[in-house]
């Protein structure tokens, strides 16, 4: 369990590293939490990785009256440790917490979990479930994409060579927002099996239902106000936003995304 | 007979001595960083090796190519001149040997097997290297299912076997007449899945070859350096004495180090070839897909009782996978063997009929995890047990208490001959269900009946023979009998004491124990104590660590070895102070007799320094002594324990948190307590991976499906639930002290208890689990009813 011959660079600053990646055959990295275990089974085996972990952008912070920008090489860890704003009032600290265990939590990133797009992932359906965008720098410039369209598939992002995602938009949620992130996960530090969240933001006039861990990009359900007053069941959500999958394969999913509800219903809103 | 258990361990007078909770010596370094593991050995000019291994289960080998460049340093079969394959034959009748090559030669028989071996100054080149190699297979289908593995149309592993089994066996006392009276009959299939024992340190060898002394020097990490060497020395075609097996500080073993590794072998070959030392480190993927696997039964038991819940006969028909070759030293067959002699346990009854087969299968060889077959067939009768108790609508405790062995029947030989020592067991089970407030929890479980979180209480309880010997091993036809357990114990120059041991400790803690018992022998401060251990070039030959045997059978000899020495060391004191032998009374470092006192230091420093000062009577051999011992009958120390557990389990999505654990255990005279519940924790935490989470998996091709921790579920330390261990302490009338073997009691016990709780939790719902691990995919499948026998995904 040794990786193949690699180079290892660190970047000097955002041109730099576009430019080495531009060239292909290398792979920016940052925590190494889900590169490093793959180049160590030789199943990934790029010429050379990049280190993007100490870019100014990447380590950024910035605050408006409408979002919080989080550079993309911030840690799980300081998530938790309240080291950056939280504009959910704890939300994300929350959600940080019981992302793994300590140890990955201490060195892999909010960008690099996005980037890896694990369906399974913590990060993936909370920023999806929270509207959060994804900030990408590359050979054209910026762009921004809400994160449902930065994940495009299991470990797949609309990222195009030579771009990185350099950060996270995380809107501030408006007065009275509640909000539900329940996951099941046997055992600490897993990966979770089933995942949901609800957001129901009624002063900016959002709602919104997402569940993951599906083997694919998280998927947002239609129609989340008739999920979250009640008028439709979880069951009958489940079964039409996923018609092929056979009900007994959806059961964690429905206890998720029930339990979701339920912790928005009871949730207290921070700005409140 | 001994009898009447003690309350307290609390008991114990002695601070240093039998019975003392005394810190563990080994922690200092431990803690502190400084132990010296295999892979911390580091030698001028070693080498690493890297193995290609099979990517198939079962295939033949047409070829192997080395590469055009770096070609010099592999190596295959066709290379390995003069070295024999492993072979482990059971002494039973009816055995089918294997023969387990080095390096594979016209076969492979599992994922993982070793086929060449590249060396490099690093791994990771040697790595580099071994993905040159070009290997050529034509596959042939997999035997991945035990439960076909007899079928005519399967596949043969071995060719010329006229089935795909090791040995098969049957038992049957009194079985027809006994079961002839039930008035229930109650039938289940049971099966506990393949796991993989995970040591936190893996496999590893540093092979050294002396070409001057002509030695070759295996570092190994190892439970059994004596016999590791044995082999070895077979295979490798050296004497004895060319052959030294160094075990280093060893990272847990549990049976995964008790074997000899085709990888060892190897390592000892390119040593001598090459004249430069080797190693090889397991990695933890080359351990989950090629290494050691365990605990896989089936079973099909059948329970016949009385209306009023007396046990009358069991019939039982066992399946043990024990995968492509039989291993060394302990064979393919120790499972079921242990299934058919010790299934019925400390329950009485009329009647027995057991048959056993154990199945040949393209997966690695099975070896005998902590518990060995305890922990399936405590499964497999504390399930039927509690069946029979649902069906007669009885309570679980006062059936268990309707067939336990009572404490007036002991000594008590069970319906296997099993000769069990000592114990009150119905006491035990009746402080565990106190301990857990069964008749409360049965308020709060009726409270819990319509919500989606149910509640249930578990209950197992068992014995486990430990430290058995000759007759039981011989019996049970294994290659490796123990006999006499030797120990040296030597007075050095300054008064300080050497004890040398061929047991080994690896987490055991015998550098502590084993120094109390010289301690109460000597009364030399076990501070002044050093164990050597793990050192064939030091230590008396012994079977090793294995089957909870060291505190018995190294703690008999050491104590036989010490109070020999002491003796001598009373002898010379009583000449130095003038005083009668027998009036000579060892404590703290000091001899005293009366008023005089001379100090052991000053005894040892008059025999081997002023040996003019000796009486002319002075035994010649000295402050030195090597012993060896028995236990009076070596039918073994029977240990005991009741676990009792609570559970919730999560109707919506199969989870299953354990609430409350008790354990009463009776680990007869417990030498250290500290000890003892060290061992009792490490042991359920291991059980409780059992029952909930561990398992490989292997896909129809014989592909292992969890050949990395992220898929292979070990419990961890959030999972381990507060865990009460109340003591009885029963002594052995065997054993020197009354101790009796407890390595691996907190293992066995966990998956009956817990899968016990869950079936009580459930039954309202009229929802049985049979299988471990109950994972929530398997617990919502038996709560949608869809399907309980399905384990190979």
């Amino acid at each position: 369990m040794k990786p193949a011959p690699f180079d290892y660079a660190v970047a000097g600053d955002l041109a730099e590293a576009a430019r080495q990646l531009a060239e292909g055959s290398a792979k920016p990295v940052a925590g190494n939490q889900s590169l490093g275990p793959m180049m160590n089974l030789r199943l990934a085996r790029p010429a050379q990785l990049i280190d993007i972990t100490a870019l100014a952008p990447l380590r950024a912070v910035e605050e408006t009256a409408a979002f919080v920008r989080l550079g993309a090489a911030i840690t799980h860890a300081e998530i938790e440790d309240g080291e950056v704003p939280d504009p959910t009032g704890g939300w994300l600290r929350s959600a940080a917490a019981n992302i793994a265990y300590r140890a990955v939590r201490n060195r892999g990133t909010l960008g690099g979990s996005l980037c890896h797009a694990d369906p399974a992932a913590d990060w993936a359906i909370v920023m999806t479930g929270l509207g959060a965008t994804a900030v990408i720098a590359g050979p054209e410039g910026e762009r921004r994409l809400p994160l449902e369209d930065f994940i495009t598939g299991p470990f797949k992002t609309a990222l195009h060579d030579g771009e990185i995602l350099i950060a996270v938009e995380v809107p501030r949620p408006g007065t009275g927002a509640r909000w539900g992130y329940w996951k099941f996960a046997p055992q600490v530090g897993e990966f979770a099996k089933a995942s949901a969240t609800v957001l129901n933001d009624a002063t900016r006039g959002i709602q919104r239902c997402a569940i993951g861990a599906l083997g694919r990009r998280p998927l947002i359900l239609d129609a989340p106000g008739s999920l979250i007053d009640g008028s439709r069941t979880p069951a009958e959500a489940l079964r039409s936003a996923l018609p092929d999958r056979p009900a007994e394969t959806l059961a964690l999913h429905l206890a998720a995304l029930t339990r979701a509800l339920e912790t928005a219903r009871a949730e207290e809103s921070p700005s409140a | 007979m001994t009898r009447a258990p003690a309350d307290s361990p609390e008991k114990a007078t002695s601070t240093k001595g039998v019975g003392a909770r005394l810190a563990r010596r080994e922690d200092d370094r431990y803690l502190r960083g400084r132990g010296r593991f295999i892979a911390d050995i580091r030698l001028p000019g070693m080498l690493d090796m890297a193995f290609v291994r099979s990517p198939y289960a079962h295939a033949r080998l047409r070829s192997v190519t080395k590469p055009p460049s770096g070609g010099e340093w592999v190596f295959t079969a066709a290379d390995l001149e003069d070295v024999s394959g492993i072979r482990a034959d059971s002494g039973l009748p009816g055995f089918r040997s294997s023969l387990q090559p080095i390096l594979a030669t016209d076969k492979v028989r599992h994922v993982g097997e070793p086929l060449a071996v590249c060396l490099a100054e690093t791994r990771a080149a040697a790595e580099d290297l071994a993905e040159l190699v070009d290997a050529d297979f034509e596959e042939l289908p997999a035997v991945h299912d035990m439960m076909r593995a007899r079928d005519a149309e399967t596949p043969l592993l071995h060719e010329h076997w006229d089935e795909n089994v090791f040995l098969e066996t049957a038992v049957d006392i009194g079985f027809e007449d006994a079961a002839a009276g039930a008035a229930v009959v109650v039938k289940r299939e049971l099966r506990t899945a393949r796991q993989c024992m995970a040591p936190i340190e893996g496999r590893g060898v540093v092979a050294v070859w002396d070409r001057s002394l002509e030695l070759l020097t295996i570092h190994s990490a190892t439970q059994m350096p004596h016999i590791v060497r044995t082999g070895l020395a077979g295979c490798l075609g050296l004497d004895h004495g060319q052959v030294r097996v160094v075990a280093p500080d060893v990272g847990g073993g549990f049976g995964y180090k008790g074997i000899l590794l085709a990888e060892e072998v190897c390592a000892g070959w390119l040593a001598m070839k090459l004249d430069r030392p080797v190693r090889w480190i397991e990695d933890r993927r080359e351990h989950l897909t090629g290494g050691a696997n365990c605990r896989e039964h089936a079973y099909t038991i059948t329970a016949y009782a009385a209306a009023d819940g007396e046990l009358l006969a069991v019939d039982c028909e066992a399946i043990v996978d024990s995968g492509a070759y039989s291993s060394y030293p302990f064979s393919a067959c120790l499972e079921s063997a242990q299934v058919a002699s010790i299934l019925p346990g400390p329950y009485r009854m009329k009647g027995y009929r057991c048959r056993t087969w154990s199945v040949a299968t393209n997966k690695p060889p099975i070896l005998p995890f902590r518990g060995v077959a305890r922990t399936g067939v405590c499964f497999a009768i504390e399930l039927i047990i509690d069946a029979v108790a649902r069906d007669l609508k009885m309570a679980p405790e006062a059936i268990r208490q309707r067939n336990l062995v009572t404490p007036e029947e002991m000594p008590f030989s069970n319906i296997t001959k099993k000769d069990f020592d000592s114990g009150d067991y119905p006491e035990a089970l009746r402080r565990a269900v106190e301990a857990i407030d069964v008749p409360g929890f049965r308020e709060r479980q009726q409270r819990a009946q319509t919500g989606r979180k149910r509640l249930g209480v578990g209950l197992s309880i068992f014995c486990e023979q430990g430290a058995h010997g000759t007759s039981v091993y011989h019996g049970w036809g294994i290659p490796m009998v123990p006999g006499f357990e030797q120990a040296t114990a030597r007075l050095t120059p300054d008064g300080g004491l050497e004890l040398r041991v061929g047991v080994q400790s690896h987490g055991q803690s015998l550098e502590t124990t084993l120094a109390q018992i010289a301690y109460e022998e000597t009364g030399i401060d076990p501070a002044k104590v050093k164990l050597v251990h793990g050192d064939t070039a030091y230590t008396p030959y012994s079977t090793g660590t294995w089957g909870s045997r060291c505190i018995v059978m190294a703690g008999g000899a050491v104590a036989a070895a010490s109070a020999v020495l002491a003796q001598r060391i009373r002898n010379i004191a009583a000449h130095l102070m003038q005083a009668a032998p027998d009036s000579v009374v060892l404590s703290d470092g000091m001899a005293r007799a009366g008023t005089s006192a001379v100090s052991i230091e000053e005894v040892a420093r008059t025999w081997y320094l002023k040996p003019q000062l000796l009486p002319d009577d002075v035994d010649p051999r000295g402050l030195e002594a090597t012993e060896g011992y028995k236990t009076v009958k070596d039918t073994g120390t029977f240990s005991y324990a009741c676990h009792a557990v609570t559970v919730s389990v999560d109707l919506d999505l199969g989870h299953i948190e354990l609430l409350d654990y008790v354990i009463v255990e009776d680990a007869g005279t417990m030498i250290n307590p500290m000890v003892v519940d060290g061992q009792v924790l490490g042991g359920a935490a291991q059980g409780i991976g059992t029952a909930l989470y561990e398992e490989m998996p292997f896909d129809s091709a014989g592909q292992p499906l969890a050949s990395t921790l992220a898929d292979y579920h070990l419990p961890v330390a959030a999972d381990i639930p507060p865990i009460r261990i109340l003591h009885m302490e029963t002594p052995s009338p065997l054993s020197r002290f009354g101790q009796k073997g407890i390595g691996e009691s907190g293992a066995i016990g966990p998956p009956a208890a817990i899968a016990n709780a869950v079936n009580d939790a459930l039954a309202a719902l009229g929802v049985e689990v049979t299988e471990v691990p109950l994972t929530p995919e398997r617990v919502l499948r038996a709560i949608h009813g869809a399907g309980m026998r399905e384990t190979q995904p």
